[in-house]
């Protein structure tokens, strides 16, 4: 049966969120259904696409795999918080300028990976990128647009 | 046609898309993402068989459940209208146009919808979907083609409806049968031809069933209103084509249908059909509240379109020298659980790129319980052109010919006839070949252990279709754009850049946007390559429109006749007697105090749209095989193909790289896998697994510009050639590798090791 709602505590992209959530949202569940935060998607909901993933407390996480309830007293960062109120990240306008978008669906989720990437490896190779990015699945592009993207905001 | 060469032109730039921040920042609205007061959740109770009789559904426990609004089976759908539906594929018996979305009598899928609900939770609704009890009466499951033709198989179809259709199952040796159709084409005669002959191979390939991958999940959010009206957002590739099922199933008139497509979140073919739309209308007319349905990924893998699993048989004969003769072609294309796989689109283009004198073309469209099979870009394509370019890789070795000069040495080229009876336009298939046999790669020497090259053509004939385009001038000289065809992949740019450039205008100054069914005409689905070349005809029609609307507007103000005024894009400038020049945007600031402001529109129908260009590419693929594991890496690949004229460079590139991977994916990895019972054994991304971004080197792509003459812009449709030639490229590398002729893909480790343990016994 449907268990009771509970309370969870935390910062989403600096504001602080009182969240109403069932015993079996997941964080991606609560984030979408929950309070309207729609940037992260559904492709899979068993990890395996990446295109729910967001930051945790400093790490990557795929949201479809975290209980909803886990995230008490944790701050998390969605593709909505990654731009400033005038600019976009380097990243976004990376991604923008070199066409590696075609749908769009995956890049919450590539923007979040590379985000993540970046900021353990900020000099990552070609080859360091493909792996990291590798739990991400993009239908669109053949990755290559993307690749070369975060290289190119990895240079500066 | 002349092309326009306007000193302000965004054509062929790589501009950034006009829905680009939203799409970065999370903000844009996908299905998915709709959010209307009031909303429920919507799911639907699916087969767990492939293939039985249902005795009864019990919904009276789900229906219980606190918080369950609504339920809705096969009941709830109105009988058709007419019995016999026309389809693209051919005409159909009406009735499995709605069984395909809520079983009736039979289920003939796992995962075929048998009853659907509303609830104001998911995780209500979750529960409620266990509580529905469906009684069963469990038939044997036809799983593959072998399983369909078989003399004793069972008959998926045997509700006599098809006797409504005349050639629909057609009785094999007076017995019933699962072949829903066959098609026939080609031309000469086989046996002249094959008399001619002086080597003939002859050769069977297979490939198996596999699907789109988009990453969004399908969705349809629909309010049933108490007027009786109906709005629908639904992740579509064409809102005009679900507003026109959803309106037959539910016996809706299309003026009280409402279709927004969302933002789409991928479909390569695959969001062109109805599956939740009817049923979230259903469950919001039964509920009265909006409902949103969505499915997941094991429901998109089990129960949605996939291209089908296919058996080619291919007899080619030739010349010594290398000269094609004749060809004779089955193909066995499965469609799944009902008819319409795209066999015909197989049998059109399998010798695509080649003059065959004599040849004839088999299609059979075979049903067996697995999903209803969907467009998947360049639908029939791959696996028809795959048995073929195998071949040819075959004679050229056997021949000693390079493989690339056996192709120019049969190349179609304007004028040639195609297997389906129209001749070749205007094509740039010499030009692909002289570039792929001089491309660097092509000539760069292999010198690592079992790595191989492999090469291989593509050809698909590109599509024209209806669009419609409507564009509001403001008085700033800013335009607003609205058409018809969702924006898949940056359709709202290269269709601003084409409207822009037809006025000479900036591309900045274009605010492009998607309209829905009641915002704008009609237009057809963003698919078979249509969009950039159709659509865009028809904002071009729109932009001179304008232009001559401007030129009576001028004309009074500057009291000459019209005919002395002429608009001009190379300076965006009205041009009168004398030295009379105005601008654009000097003109549209007059319009408010001159008459009002001016529209521009073009309804383009398929009779009106110019020369469809055909397209062809070629693509390299190195290849390493590991001799211990059996599996195939690609170390090096190139794409080369004609593009008629890049609006987007960047664009273009990414749909021959997306493309390509997706073919590398059927190449090498992607599969169902059927259990004898009929159910898939990987239907997660997991286990379906498509290409991830460290399976690939660098896609290099190679942009041949042959303009298409029947276009203002020349263009030709990129999307679809892409996905065709990488499966026999990828195979004819492996045999250049390792000695082995993959016959059936994908090579997936398993088979190689198999091959290589048979190939070295």
């Amino acid at each position: 049966m449907i268990p009771e709602p509970k309370v969870v505590n935390t910062i989403i992209n600096g504001d602080s969120k009182q969240i109403l959530v069932s015993e079996r949202d997941s964080l991606l569940e609560a984030l979408r259904d929950r309070i309207g935060m729609t940037g992260a998607k559904e492709g899979c909901n068993n990890g395996n696409c990446g295109a729910c993933a967001v930051i945790m407390d400093g790490r990557l996480v795929n949201s479809c795999c975290v209980m909803a309830a886990e995230v008490e007293g944790s701050e998390i960062m969605t593709v909505e918080g990654l731009a400033s109120r005038d600019e976009l990240h380097p990243l976004q306008t990376e991604f923008l300028d070199n066409a590696a978008l075609q749908c769009g669906i995956c890049t919450p989720g590539f923007l979040m990976s590379s985000y993540a990437l970046l900021q353990e490896n900020p000099n990552p190779t070609e080859e360091e990128t493909r792996f990291w990015l590798a739990g991400n699945l993009c239908r669109c592009t053949g990755y290559d647009k993307i690749i070369e993207s975060v290289l190119t905001v990895a240079k500066g | 046609m002349t092309m326009l060469e306007p000193k302000i032109s965004s054509v062929g730039t790589n501009t950034v898309r006009p829905d680009g921040i939203d799409k970065v920042t999370g903000r844009a609205i996908y299905g998915a993402d709709v959010r209307l007061p009031n909303m429920v959740i919507g799911r639907v109770k699916r087969s767990p068989h492939a293939h039985a009789i249902i005795k009864n559904i019990d919904v009276s426990k789900a229906l219980a459940l606190p918080g369950v609004l609504a339920v809705v089976t096969s009941d709830d759908f109105p009988e058709p209208v007419e019995a016999i539906l026309q389809t693209l594929r051919g005409p159909m018996p009406a009735q499995w146009d709605i069984e395909r979305l809520m079983a009736r009598r039979k289920v003939l899928f796992k995962g075929h919808p048998v009853a659907a609900i509303a609830a104001t939770d998911v995780h209500i609704a979750e529960d409620a979907l266990d509580l529905i009890e469906v009684e069963y009466e469990v038939l044997p499951p036809v799983v593959t083609i072998d399983d369909a033709l078989a003399p004793d198989a069972p008959i998926l179809h045997d509700d006599g409806l098809d006797s409504l259709v005349e050639d629909l199952f057609q009785p094999v040796d007076g017995r019933p049968s699962n072949i829903a159709r066959t098609v026939e084409m080609g031309f000469g005669d086989v046996d002249e031809g094959f008399s001619q002959a002086e080597v003939v191979l002859e050769r069977v390939y297979e490939t198996a069933m596999s699907h789109q991958g988009y990453i969004e999940t399908h969705n349809a959010t629909a309010i049933w209103s108490q007027d009786g009206k109906i709005t629908l957002w639904t992740s579509t590739q064409g809102a005009f084509g679900i507003r026109q099922n959803v309106s037959r199933v539910l016996g809706i008139s299309l003026g009280n249908l409402r279709v927004i497509p969302a933002e789409i979140g991928g479909g390569f073919g695959g969001k062109t059909v109805v599956y939740l739309e009817p049923i979230a209308a259903l469950l919001s007319r039964k509920s009265g509240r909006p409902v949103q349905v969505t499915m997941n990924r094991t429901e998109v893998l089990e129960a949605t379109g996939p291209t089908s699993g296919t058996r080619s048989f291919v007899k080619i004969g030739a010349t010594r020298e290398g000269k094609i003769v004749a060809a004779d072609i089955r193909l066995e294309y499965e469609a799944g659980a009902y008819p319409g796989s795209p066999v015909a689109g197989g049998a059109r283009c399998a010798l695509g790129p080649y003059v065959v004198p004599h040849q004839r073309i088999l299609g059979l469209d075979i049903v067996l319980n697995r999903p209803k099979t969907a467009a998947y870009r360049a639908p029939g394509a791959p696996a028809s052109e795959f048995a073929v370019e195998s071949v040819l890789d075959e004679l050229a070795e056997m021949l000693d010919i390079d493989p690339m000069e056996l192709r120019d040495m049969n190349a179609a080229v304007e004028g040639d006839r195609r297997s389906d009876g129209a001749t070749h336009g205007s094509v740039g298939s010499r030009e692909v070949i002289t570039t792929t046999s001089e491309h660097p790669h092509y000539r760069a020497e292999i010198t690592q252990k079992d790595v191989g090259r492999g090469v291989a053509m593509g050809f698909w004939q590109n599509g024209g279709g209806e669009s419609s385009a409507y564009a509001n001038v403001h008085e700033d000289g800013k335009v607003t754009l609205i058409t018809g065809s969702v924006d898949i992949g940056g359709q709202r740019a290269s269709l601003a850049m084409q409207f822009a450039d037809t006025l000479g205008i900036k591309y900045e100054d274009i605010n492009s946007l998607v309209g829905d069914t009641d915002t704008i005409g009609y237009t057809g689905n963003t698919g078979g390559s249509r969009t950039t070349f159709a659509t865009g005809w028809a904002v071009y029609q729109a932009a001179v429109d304008i232009s001559t609307q401007l030129e009576e507007r001028i004309a009074k103000i500057w009291e000459v006749p019209v005919d002395d005024v002429n608009y001009s894009p190379i300076d965006a400038s009205l041009h009168g007697p004398g030295d009379l020049v105005m601008t654009f945007k000097e003109a549209a600031a007059k319009l408010p105090s001159t008459g009002g402001m001016v529209q521009g529109r073009a309804d383009l129908v398929s009779t009106n749209v110019g020369k469809v260009g055909a397209c062809f590419g070629a693509h390299i693929a190195d290849v390493h095989v590991d001799r211990d594991t059996g599996k195939v890496t690609v170390l090096r690949y190139t794409a080369i193909q004609d593009v008629g004229r890049a609006i987007h460079p960047a664009y273009v590139e990414g749909q021959i790289q997306g493309g390509a991977v997706q073919g590398i994916g059927m190449a090498l990895n992607e599969e169902y896998v059927y259990n004898d019972d009929g159910s898939m054994a990987n239907s997660s991304f997991l286990d379906y697994r498509m290409p991830v971004a460290n399976d690939l080197p660098a896609i290099d792509t190679v942009l041949v510009e042959v303009p298409n003459p029947g276009h203002p812009f020349g263009v030709r449709g990129v999307g679809e050639v892409p996905i065709v030639p990488p499966l026999a490229a990828i195979a004819n590398a492996i045999y250049d590798a390792v000695g082995i002729r993959v016959s059936s893909l994908p090579a997936n480790p398993e088979s190689i090791l198999r091959e290589l343990a048979e190939h070295e016994s």
